[in-house]
């Protein structure tokens, strides 16, 4: 492989001593890898928590502290929203359960330091489905779907219905009823899930997945993914979490334990190795052993070595400095595999037929510069 | 040794570096770094850009890697923007290249700089303060701003205005004037000796050009101003220019509707727009002719 290493990415999290003396021909390369894989603003917490802003050269120390800011608006803007949230479904009666950027948020996890979050992503159990969307509904979520073919693909085959969006906030929340779609290979059940739930510290109305399960539902979702544009941040993401599970052995006896019993097994395998290789993450050797022994959890041989051609290229931030001439294949096939892991074939077929046949517009449509004030 | 600028290249030397590797062009208060193959990009960088300092290929640091480049091999009928590979806008016609260049490069500042807060206005400066006209498009702000920057204002900028919001002070981004339509031709017209780059017809705006900023802007183009007087400008046909004190609180809620990020900046961003506000004389202007306009803004008092 031709790939360039991602060590200053790396090293801000391995080594973050080794900030202060970077070179400004570092800091460039830095600035412009973190602004592809939209990690600026946690390269910013971290770089902040290193050495402190201040002994940051001022060029690239302007664009760390504009993400930084970013993140702790957007930060203030998630916390009033999941109030909100916490209310409609309280009307009701229904429990409210976080998941991903707004979990790690909420229940104040090392992941959400300078992540942006843009949607809410909320767990409910199935038989709750109706309810909580009527009481979305009721509080001005309206759902964004584009047309019928829209809604009824969600509600039959995937794992949340459409995204609502706030009539008047523009926010949207993303309501799961389960973790992986249900036209795919893997079914980890949503009721373990919800039992296992903690409250957050300061309001138990609130609850997040406990921690083990954000680890594993974050590997379910970065390697069931078809668009790796941002995948890096989802390593890093798994990175985090995986540091803050404490309990040296235990933590990592029990993360494989809850693996197997929630068919993630795989999704974990990879997560635990490209994070491993990509950003160093401090993996013991007991652990990586004692997952590649839980029954299909390492892939065989060939397709392991095929894996690593593709994951190893998708996962790097996508710029220049970090792809070679395999890297477009690399994001294509893995955009073939995220679909081949939602659908069975037969409605696969079915599914991009019907997409073809009736052109709908893209989930976010490129802007004209007119358009946003930049003329 | 006096430093580099785009003018000590020959027109045929910028083209071919700036389509090999691109020149590294300081736009105080940012580098950026440019390259295209699109000659229409070198002919608007010759025009407009050649008082401004080209930096060294090695230069270490720069804020933006920016291009355009064609949106196909053949037929080289559209082009597109790159902030660092990334393109956030749909593609445009080739003829529209360069303002394709201004645009993104006008985003990447409202995008990604917030430690400075960005309103959208035109921005001059003459005695030492700072004169702020916050408005939509089609208010004559560009307009306007082209003809006293050619009666002698200093230009700080026809599009953005950069707070800083610990200093309270603007800072200058001094660029070439959008301007659009009949405006060429007015500013034309009154300006014949004036540098141009390319036009660019049948955009969304219609045809669009833009004026060299004046090289005394660009000489002072890192010292920062005081902020003077805030005008919200209206072009409305057959009306005498008329220029109306407008209250403050009012003046405070508009300028924060023309803000780009001061919702990102918090209580800072309102802080500081208050503290322009209280800073600065607040008016309404109404115009149709610029020759009525000049003699008001030539006898602005200066702010208590």
């Amino acid at each position: 492989m031709t790939l360039a290493p991602i060590n200053l990415l790396r090293q801000v999290w391995r080594d973050p001593t080794a900030i202060a003396a970077m070179s400004l021909t570092d800091w460039d390369l830095l600035i412009r890898q973190g602004r592809a894989a939209d990690l600026l603003g946690q390269i910013a917490q971290a770089c902040d928590a290193g050495c402190g802003f201040m002994n940051i050269p001022s060029q690239p120390r302007q664009h760390l502290q504009s993400a930084a800011l970013l993140a702790q608006r957007q930060r203030r803007e998630l916390v009033w929203e999941v109030e909100k949230i916490r209310e409609a479904l309280g009307a009701k009666g229904l429990p409210l359960v976080l998941l991903k950027g707004a979990a790690y948020a909420m229940s104040n996890s090392a992941a959400a330091c300078g992540r942006l979050v843009s949607d809410v992503d909320i767990l409910v159990r199935r038989d709750d489905l109706a309810a909580a969307e009527s009481a979305l509904l009721q509080r001005g979520w309206v759902s964004a779907a584009q047309n019928e073919y829209e809604q009824r693909y969600y509600r039959r085959w995937m794992h949340e219905i459409p995204p609502m969006k706030h009539f008047q906030r523009g926010t949207v929340i993303d309501v799961h009823h389960a973790i992986l779609p249900l036209s795919g290979r893997l079914h980890p059940s949503t009721d373990r899930l919800l039992v296992a739930a903690r409250p957050l510290a300061d309001d138990p109305t609130v609850k997040v997945l406990s921690p083990l399960d954000l680890v594993l539902h974050s590997a379910a979702h970065l390697f069931h993914e078809g668009e790796l544009g941002k995948g890096l941040r989802g390593l890093l993401d798994i990175d985090r979490l995986l540091m803050e599970l404490g309990g040296p052995a235990q933590g990592w006896a029990d993360l494989v334990a809850r693996a197997h019993e929630l068919e993630l097994q795989r999704p974990l395998f990879y997560a635990l190795r490209y994070a491993a290789i990509l950003l160093g993450t401090p993996v013991p050797t007991a652990a990586s052993e004692a997952m590649a022994a839980v029954p299909g959890a390492r892939p065989s041989g060939v397709l392991l070595s095929l894996m690593d051609q593709l994951f190893l290229r998708a996962l790097r931030p996508p710029h220049a400095s970090t792809s070679d001439e395999f890297t477009p294949i690399a994001r294509f096939l893995l955009y073939v595999r995220g679909h081949w892991l939602r659908m069975p074939p037969w409605l696969l077929t079915q599914h991009l037929t019907r997409k073809l046949l009736t052109p709908t517009k893209p989930p976010k449509p490129a802007q004209t510069p007119t358009a946003t004030g930049a003329a | 040794m006096s430093q580099e600028t785009v003018a000590s290249l020959t027109p045929v030397e910028l083209e071919r570096r700036l389509k090999r590797d691109g020149i590294f062009l300081r736009l105080p208060p940012f580098v950026f770094k440019i390259q295209s193959p699109i000659p229409i990009v070198a002919q608007g960088i010759a025009e407009l850009y050649a008082d401004y300092e080209l930096l060294a290929d090695d230069t270490e640091f720069a804020d933006f890697h920016v291009s355009v480049v064609y949106g196909r091999r053949l037929p080289r009928r559209l082009c597109v923007f790159e902030l660092d590979g990334q393109r956030p806008f749909t593609p445009l016609a080739v003829g529209e290249a360069f303002a394709f260049l201004e645009w993104g490069m006008n985003w990447c500042v409202t995008g990604y700089c917030h430690t400075l807060l960005t309103l959208h206005a035109a921005v001059l400066e003459r005695h030492g303060r700072v004169l702020i006209m916050p408005a939509p498009p089609g208010s004559g702000k560009s307009t306007l701003c082209a003809a006293l920057m050619l009666d002698g204002w200093r230009l700080l900028s026809d599009e953005m205005a950069l707070l800083d919001p610990v200093t309270g002070l603007v800072t200058p981004a001094p660029r070439p004037v959008s301007l659009k339509n009949g405006s060429i031709e007015i500013i034309r017209r009154r300006a014949p000796t004036a540098s141009w780059g390319p036009t660019a017809h049948d955009t969304q705006k219609g045809t669009v050009a833009h004026l060299r900023a004046s090289s005394s802007s660009v000489a002072r183009a890192t010292e920062p101003g005081l902020p003077g007087w805030v005008v919200f400008p209206q072009y409305l046909a057959d009306v005498p220019a008329q220029l109306l004190p407008r209250p403050k609180a009012a003046s405070l809620m508009q300028l924060a509707q023309n803000s780009f990020n001061q919702h990102v900046l918090g209580k800072a961003g309102f802080d500081a727009l208050a503290d322009v506000i209280a800073r600065s004389d607040c008016y309404d202007f109404s115009y149709a002719q610029l020759d009525e306009a000049l003699p008001l803004f030539a006898a602005l008092p200066l702010p208590s």
